[in-house]
């Protein structure tokens, strides 16, 4: 249909592909295709997410303790305004993208170029700014022990109520234990590299120093962690097996271990969306400087690739209210 | 294309635009009150909006409808569905909107069910 040149489309019959099904073009009607089974893979992971965090739902990590950081702002607790930036970044770069099909539909080259370039410097900020929130939710802030049953013990001051890092408190024990590499050992082991702490180191910190206290997983009614008395805390730190620093996809230091891979499977899920829209808006924004469209007559394509990118603006919206605002 | 015919009011007709920048703009202004408003919501948290109502918080609640409501305007407007054919308009929403809310009610529930046998049963999860 309309992908040719030259719209041969208008000279075939209907059983040709000749008509337009739904008043809308071939592309147009794929991508949409595309984006309707593209939002159900996108329920699925939210779903999946809503499943596990009902299944702990006394017990799952609170967003507002997670996201506290900002850029050039070191320690300021700052939740969920980084995550605000972010969203009104793509909401405008939507904006610009929606106004480049606005200038394609008066054939406007100049003006379609310019509100391109802008959706794309909109979308490579905004997959800048998902890379920063997972370095800083990889490399972590305070650092956490983990019990046998994979609770999560993170520390607090009793008297200031404020979250206190391992590296404040932990005891320096000597130790002979370093990390066990292939090269001095049996080959075929090897291990990530230790935590910082050792668990004994941690513990021995713990109970020296009196006012500090376990912040548990639980939650109470009112939606607060439940800080443990200073009897409960050392009882608990004794149970604990493993110093939890940042977060993989196996431990983390924010709480449940599901939160950590829906964070890193959601938000990555996404991101990639985001930096292919980026690199299929650029494509489409070096066929508009060389006219392609120009010659072509229309300019559906920047239509198309429009539609993606607003999805993918759709599907942050989604993202950003059940990870950081519910 | 549908640049002819577009519909250049939102809001049910209570605000037209002269022109489609414009209402883009518009729409533009109404996201960006509506996610303001979330984020100072999930700032405050204020207590009142801290009850329950239908199993979640009516916090969680407003979230979720300004959430929606967003949802409808980038689709409507930015997305131009607004302007497509009623066919076009049904067979995109219809198979979201009648599967994403079942997918929802039969994972929900089925994991508040777990939540309650792990809650009530015998094994301990606390260790």
């Amino acid at each position: 249909m309309e992908v040719t040149a030259n719209n041969i489309s208008e000279e075939t019959s209907i059983w040709s592909g000749g008509n337009k099904p739904l008043g809308s073009s071939y592309g147009k009607l794929m991508m949409w295709f595309f984006i309707v089974s593209d939002a159900l893979t996108f329920t699925g992971f939210l779903v999946a997410y809503g499943f596990s965090r009902f299944k702990n739902i006394n017990s799952w990590p609170i967003a507002d303790e997670v996201f506290t950081h900002f850029p050039f702002f070191h320690g300021v607790d700052a939740p969920m305004y980084y995550v605000a930036l972010m969203t009104f970044i793509l909401i405008f770069s939507s904006v610009t993208m929606v106004l480049a099909v606005d200038a394609g539909h008066h054939m406007n080259k100049a003006k379609v170029t310019f509100y391109m370039l802008l959706t794309i410097i909109g979308g490579a900020i905004f997959v800048g700014s998902q890379a920063w929130e997972w370095k800083n939710f990889i490399k972590g802030e305070y650092g956490a022990l983990e019990t046998r049953g994979g609770q999560i013990l993170q520390f607090m001051d009793a008297e200031t109520g404020k979250r206190v890092a391992l590296e404040t408190f932990a005891a320096n024990i000597d130790s002979p234990r370093t990390t066990h590499e292939n090269s001095n050992g049996i080959w075929f082991l090897s291990e990530t590299s230790l935590p910082s702490y050792s668990v004994e180191e941690v513990a021995a910190g713990f109970a020296a120093n009196g006012n500090l206290v376990v912040k548990s997983e639980k939650i109470d009614e009112l939606g607060h962690k439940i800080i443990l008395s200073r009897e409960e805390s050392l009882q608990k730190v004794n149970e604990a097996i493993n110093v939890v620093e940042g977060a993989n996809l196996v431990h983390n230091e924010y709480g449940n271990r599901l939160f950590a891979d829906f964070f890193f499977f959601i938000t990555g899920f996404h991101g990639f969306h985001v930096f292919s829209g980026v690199v299929i808006n650029i494509i489409i924004f070096f066929n508009v400087i060389m006219g392609t469209y120009e010659k072509r007559g229309h300019y559906e394509m920047v239509e198309k690739v429009g539609l993606y990118w607003h999805f993918v603006d759709l599907v942050w919206v989604f993202v950003f209210t059940f990870f950081y605002l519910v | 294309m549908a640049h002819d015919t577009e519909n250049l009011a939102i809001f049910r007709g209570l605000l037209k635009f002269k022109s489609n920048v414009q209402k883009i703009w518009g729409v533009l202004i109404f996201l960006s009150i509506v996610t303001t408003i979330e984020v100072v919501l999930g700032i405050l948290k204020p207590q009142s909006l801290m009850s329950m109502f239908l199993g979640m918080k009516i916090l969680n609640w407003i979230f979720i409808i300004l959430t929606i409501v967003k949802a409808y305007y980038i689709a409507w407007d930015f997305m131009h569905i607004r302007d497509e054919k009623g066919s076009l308009k049904g067979s995109i929403v219809l198979p979201l909107v009648v599967l994403i809310p079942y997918l929802c009610f039969i994972l929900l529930l089925e994991a508040d069910y777990i939540y309650e046998v792990m809650r009530t049963g015998f094994v301990s999860w606390n260790f």
